[in-house]
């Protein structure tokens, strides 16, 4: 049976509104276990939630059974809402289902041709797509795969090569005088590797904020100005303000850049207790959306109790700026607030680390688990299998490393070791 | 099927390629001749006298497995049987044999003359060729032979030239005269060539060697034999010895380097990177005090000695002086001097996957006239070039081999679609599916290919038949037989000692549980022979592992019935690189799944491909 394969269907970075795709046989019965699924070819509006049931977004899903799907598989369309730590939850959560795995540059438009969902019209189409597909795929590889992350993703590659051609030494050359226990130097290895790969995945959740923003939210009481104070900040008039409090039903977001900090400011729904169904959700979107931002900006009124894990608090409506506060009606203290969040941003700012693409990082996430558990079983289990093993992860990892062939792994035996009898 | 006459097949060369052609294509029915210099040098072993070993183990199986010569020769000639890497799994495993030179022809040419296989000696001086197609070959005495179909095996002598020191002579084996003309031809027609190189170490007179204080390698007690159907040796069996080399051998070979044919810029052929010269092996790892040596007998009385792991292009008084360093050689006698061979070889990208020259229909080519090295290497080729040959000149379909399903699919996809930078040689690690290709089931999996082709004799097919009935009846028999977890745990198996039953083929997958444990828990199950119960061992013990390749092996599957029409024309695809284009159109790949490992390929090209495939499919579906 295929894989189901998933990735972000939209353009990766910020959107609104974040299309994740899912495809294969496992599509349905995967994706049931974090949402309903609405009727076949009708959009639902779902709350969905990770394994242990705690509310990753609310947003459409829609359901194409094989028959009248792009790829001609199950397929399950996510649309969520644009924010990282929303799609990040969301793929982190699809990678844990049973047979799932991000999908390889280009196949679900593999999968597409394969099964032959083309009529003409869609081929034409198709040709589009595939053009759009390869630009993408060009620029992403140029931004992935500077400097730095060049240097170490060679590194994994030249371990990993070497790892295995240790392994194929004795496999495929044991008539001749060469190393026969092999297992220290392999371990150690790929021991290495996996540990550098975790030092990465750590580095890279913050340096991936540099590439695609960092979120700050504003929080408080209901009409304690938030919105005035971030069309303050944008100088322009893009959040919806009002004088009725719980305007603001949805989180409205503005791209600002802060002396070369990428980041977009959240304003959310005012915290209260309301009946209203609409505000309601909207609270609660604003309490996941703040949870996940990287600050927390609390425009106190004194109406409420200041919740805990604030990054800043101040005291909001501060017209004339003579109480320390912040107006945005007036501009007052907004420039010492832009101030304070920048040296705050900057203090979290790695100087060079790796950044990643969702589907890079689960490839980590599963390349390091692999590797642990070869480690761990290299002495008592055949070398053969160790090799595939191996191999099998050098192939997962493509992507990131490059290809590599029977000829990487001769060439470094014969490099390194006198063959030949 | 009636025909009006019987279609020929004209093999050139008498070699491992040679045999193995002229044995597939008479047994696939046509006429065949096997035009050689001289009759009394086809099988002969031009280099070291072993048959078999990692890899190339593999592919002798598989050609015994289609009723192929080579193995059942190697058992007959066989002194020395050793299954290579036998504490290793059965995949790795290779069965190798040294054999005595004399019989191993005699055995060649008895196996040629039981067919109907027509001897010609000569030489063929010119290809006959009309209407743009291969139809024969010109012998240099004037004679023509007529022929539907040609399959060239020339080894080393396309313009081969012998070095030793500063002498070069031309020649395909020492005393033998090269195929100048015939290089030509292969010229005038544009093909695509190249020039590689090969060497071999001087022969030693074996009763001039010292074999006391050497140390002794005999061969494997249970030996494994090369044909699945050699029950044991035919002859006695005889021991190797290891000696090295030492500083002074290395002293000797360094100063003489710049007399070495290699290191004086002479020769222009790129040579095999795992098969190096002593003089390559001393100056690339200097750091390395001592190689070893293996001293193999060439015959059963020992008369030659064949020192594997010195092969040199130095003069013949190096020889004599760096031999005379070694333990045990001190007196030796060299009854042949090493030399350093270069010859011409077509790049292989030339071929279809069936060895069938593109652009001279007629024509096939085999061994290591594609740039290959190794007996087992040319005898596969030979197999398969024989039986395309026969089938295409009959009008039936072509034998493919796919990579998921043999060593052979992998050498034949690895030349056509890679090509080669030196001479190649197989390794298991060239083979992704390595875990089920192995060599104790060739036959299973390629057996039933040549049934169907019905080109095996009684014998094997009915043993075949009876061995596969066996393996099924004993498979059969244990996973019927389940038992508890708790009895399991008794006879040493380590699983949870609960009350969950597990059937015994289960149990065998478990790591380290065999045929004994098993016979411990259904003692009727020894009903059965020995062998039966070890195959179900080997194919139990990836099992577990296997069922991950099964989806890579139905996608390559499906990608080779995606075929690519011949005609196809890359230069019109936007979206592919204008190099990768220019590849494509050398290889000119005839499926996607030999697009697919055409180097510098990208998942995103290959789609592009694959759609313009689709479209063109459409467009002509709407035309027609």
């Amino acid at each position: 049976m295929a894989d189901t394969i998933y990735a972000q269907a939209s353009a990766p970075g910020k959107a609104g509104v974040s299309v994740i795709r899912v495809s294969g046989p496992a599509a349905f019965a995967g994706v049931a276990r974090m949402c309903d699924l609405p009727a076949l070819r009708k959009a639902g509006l779902r709350q969905i939630r990770d394994d242990r049931g705690q509310l990753l977004d609310s947003g459409l899903v829609l359901c194409f059974p094989a028959g009248s799907s792009f790829t001609g598989e199950d397929v399950v369309e996510l649309q969520v809402h644009g924010s990282l730590a929303v799609i990040r939850g969301v793929m982190e959560n699809l990678s844990k289902l049973p047979g799932f795995r991000p999908a390889a540059p280009g196949e679900f438009t593999r999968r597409a041709l394969e099964n032959d969902r083309m009529d003409l019209a869609q081929v034409e189409g198709l040709a589009d797509l595939i053009d759009a597909e390869t630009e993408l795929q060009r620029v992403q590889a140029q931004s992935s795969l500077s400097g730095g992350l060049a240097k170490r993703v060679d590194t994994w590659r030249e371990s990993l090569i070497d790892a295995a051609s240790l392994l194929e030494l004795t496999l495929d050359f044991a008539d001749e005088d060469v190393p026969t226990d092999v297992d220290t130097d392999v371990a150690g290895l790929l021991r290495s590797v996996a540990e550098d790969m975790e030092r990465e995945l750590r580095a890279a959740d913050v340096a991936e904020r540099i590439r695609t923003g960092f979120e700050i939210a504003l929080i408080g009481p209901p009409n304690a100005g938030k919105s005035t104070l971030l069309n303050a900040i944008a100088r322009r008039p893009v959040a919806l303000t009002s004088e009725i409090a719980g305007t603001t039903r949805d989180v409205i977001e503005v791209r600002v850049d802060l002396k070369g900090i990428p980041v977009t400011m959240l304003d959310t729904a005012g915290l209260r207790e309301s009946l209203d169904p609409i505000e309601r959700q909207g609270i609660a979107l604003t309490r996941i959306r703040a949870a996940a931002a990287d600050v927390r900006v609390w425009l106190d009124d004194g109406s409420t109790k200041v919740p805990e894990g604030m990054d800043i608090v101040l005291l909001a409506q501060d017209d004339d700026g003579t109480r320390g506060g912040v107006s945005g009606k007036t501009g007052a203290g907004v420039t010492e607030l832009l101030g304070r969040l920048q040296s705050l941003l900057e203090s979290r700012v790695p100087k060079d680390a790796l950044a990643l693409r969702n589907r890079h990082r689960a490839s980590l996430e599963r390349a390091i688990a692999s590797l642990r558990e070869i480690c761990g079983e290299l002495t008592s289990s055949p070398s053969e299998l160790s090799a595939q093993r191996v191999r099998d992860v050098i192939r997962d990892l493509q992507e990131l490393i490059g290809g590599v062939d029977t000829e990487d792994l001769l060439g470094s035996i014969f490099s390194r070791f006198c063959i030949g009898k | 099927m009636f025909h009006v006459k019987q279609s020929t097949v004209i093999v050139v060369g008498g070699g491992h390629a040679g045999v193995e052609a002229a044995s597939a294509a008479a047994r696939m029915g046509t006429r065949t001749y096997l035009v050689t210099l001289r009759a009394d040098t086809v099988g002969a072993l031009s280099c070291n006298p072993a048959v078999g070993g990692l890899g190339k183990g593999h592919l002798v199986r598989e050609v015994d497995a289609f009723g192929g010569i080579i193995g059942r020769a190697a058992d007959r000639a066989g002194i020395q049987f050793r299954l290579l890497n036998r504490s290793k799994g059965p995949a790795v495993q290779g069965p190798r044999t040294q054999v005595d030179r004399g019989e191993y022809r005699a055995a060649i040419q008895n196996a040629i003359s039981a067919l109907p296989v027509q001897l010609v000696e000569g030489q063929v001086a010119d290809l006959l060729v009309r209407d743009g197609r291969v139809s024969g070959v010109l012998l240099d005495d004037g004679a023509e032979l007529p022929g539907d179909a040609v399959i060239l095996t020339t080894g080393t002598f396309l313009n081969g030239v012998i070095h030793m020191g500063g002498e070069t002579t031309s020649g395909g084996r020492l005393g033998e005269s090269p195929s100048v003309q015939l290089a030509d031809r292969l010229y005038g027609q544009g093909l695509p060539m190249g020039r590689l190189k090969t060497g071999t170490p001087p022969r030693l007179s074996g009763k001039s060697i010292d074999w006391s204080g050497l140390e002794l390698q005999p061969g494997d007690e249970n030996p494994a034999m090369m044909s699945f159907q050699s029950t044991g040796p035919h002859l006695p069996q005889v021991n190797c010895a290891i000696t090295h080399t030492n500083e002074h051998t290395h002293d000797i070979i360094r100063r003489n380097l710049h007399l070495s044919a290699m290191y004086s810029g002479n020769i222009s052929g790129k040579g095999p990177r795992y098969c190096p010269s002593i003089e390559d092996k001393i100056s690339r790892f200097a750091d390395k005090k001592s190689h070893q040596i293996f001293l193999e007998p060439e015959t059963l009385v020992g008369e030659t000695i064949y020192p594997n792991g010195v092969s040199t292009s130095l003069p013949r008084d190096v020889q004599i002086a760096y031999i005379r360093s070694i333990r045990g050689l001190e007196n030796a006698e060299i009854s042949q001097p090493g030399y350093a061979i270069e010859y011409d070889y077509v790049d292989p990208r030339a071929l279809t996957a069936e060895l069938e020259v593109r652009d001279m229909p007629g024509l096939w080519l085999a061994g290591q006239i594609n740039g290959t090295t190794g007996y087992e290497e040319a005898a596969a080729q030979g197999l398969v070039a024989g039986l395309n040959a026969a089938s295409s000149v009959q009008e039936l379909p072509p034998v493919q081999f796919s990579r998921t399903e043999s060593y052979i699919g992998v050498m034949i996809d690895d030349l056509v679609i890679r090509g080669v930078s030196e001479p190649y040689r197989m390794f298991t690690s060239r083979a992704e599916y390595r875990l089920s290709l192995r060599a104790d089931n060739a036959d299973q999996r390629l057996t039933p290919k040549a049934i169907e082709l019905g080109i095996l004799d009684a014998r094997q097919r009915t043993f075949f038949e009876n061995k596969m009935e066996q393996i099924d009846d004993a498979r059969q028999k244990m996973k019927s037989v389940s038992v508890a977890g708790k009895t399991a745990r008794e006879a040493g198996v380590n699983v949870a000692g609960d009350g969950k039953k597990r059937d015994l083929y289960a149990l065998l997958s478990i790591p380290n549980v065999g045929v004994s444990t098993i016979l411990s828990l259904s003692p009727d199950l020894a009903q059965f022979d020995d062998s039966i119960l070890r195959q179900l061992e080997n194919e139990a013990t990836y099992s577990n592992y296997l069922d991950r390749q099964v989806q890579e092996v139905s996608r390559v599957r499906r990608y080779e019935g995606l075929t690519i029409p011949p005609d196809f024309n890359y230069q019109d695809i936007q979206g592919l690189s204008s190099e990768l284009r220019h590849k494509l159109s050398i290889v000119r790949p005839t499926s996607i799944a030999q697009a697919e490992r055409v180097e510098g390929m990208t998942p995103v090209a290959l789609n592009t491909l694959i759609y313009r495939l689709k479209i063109s499919r459409i467009d002509s579906v709407r035309v027609g």
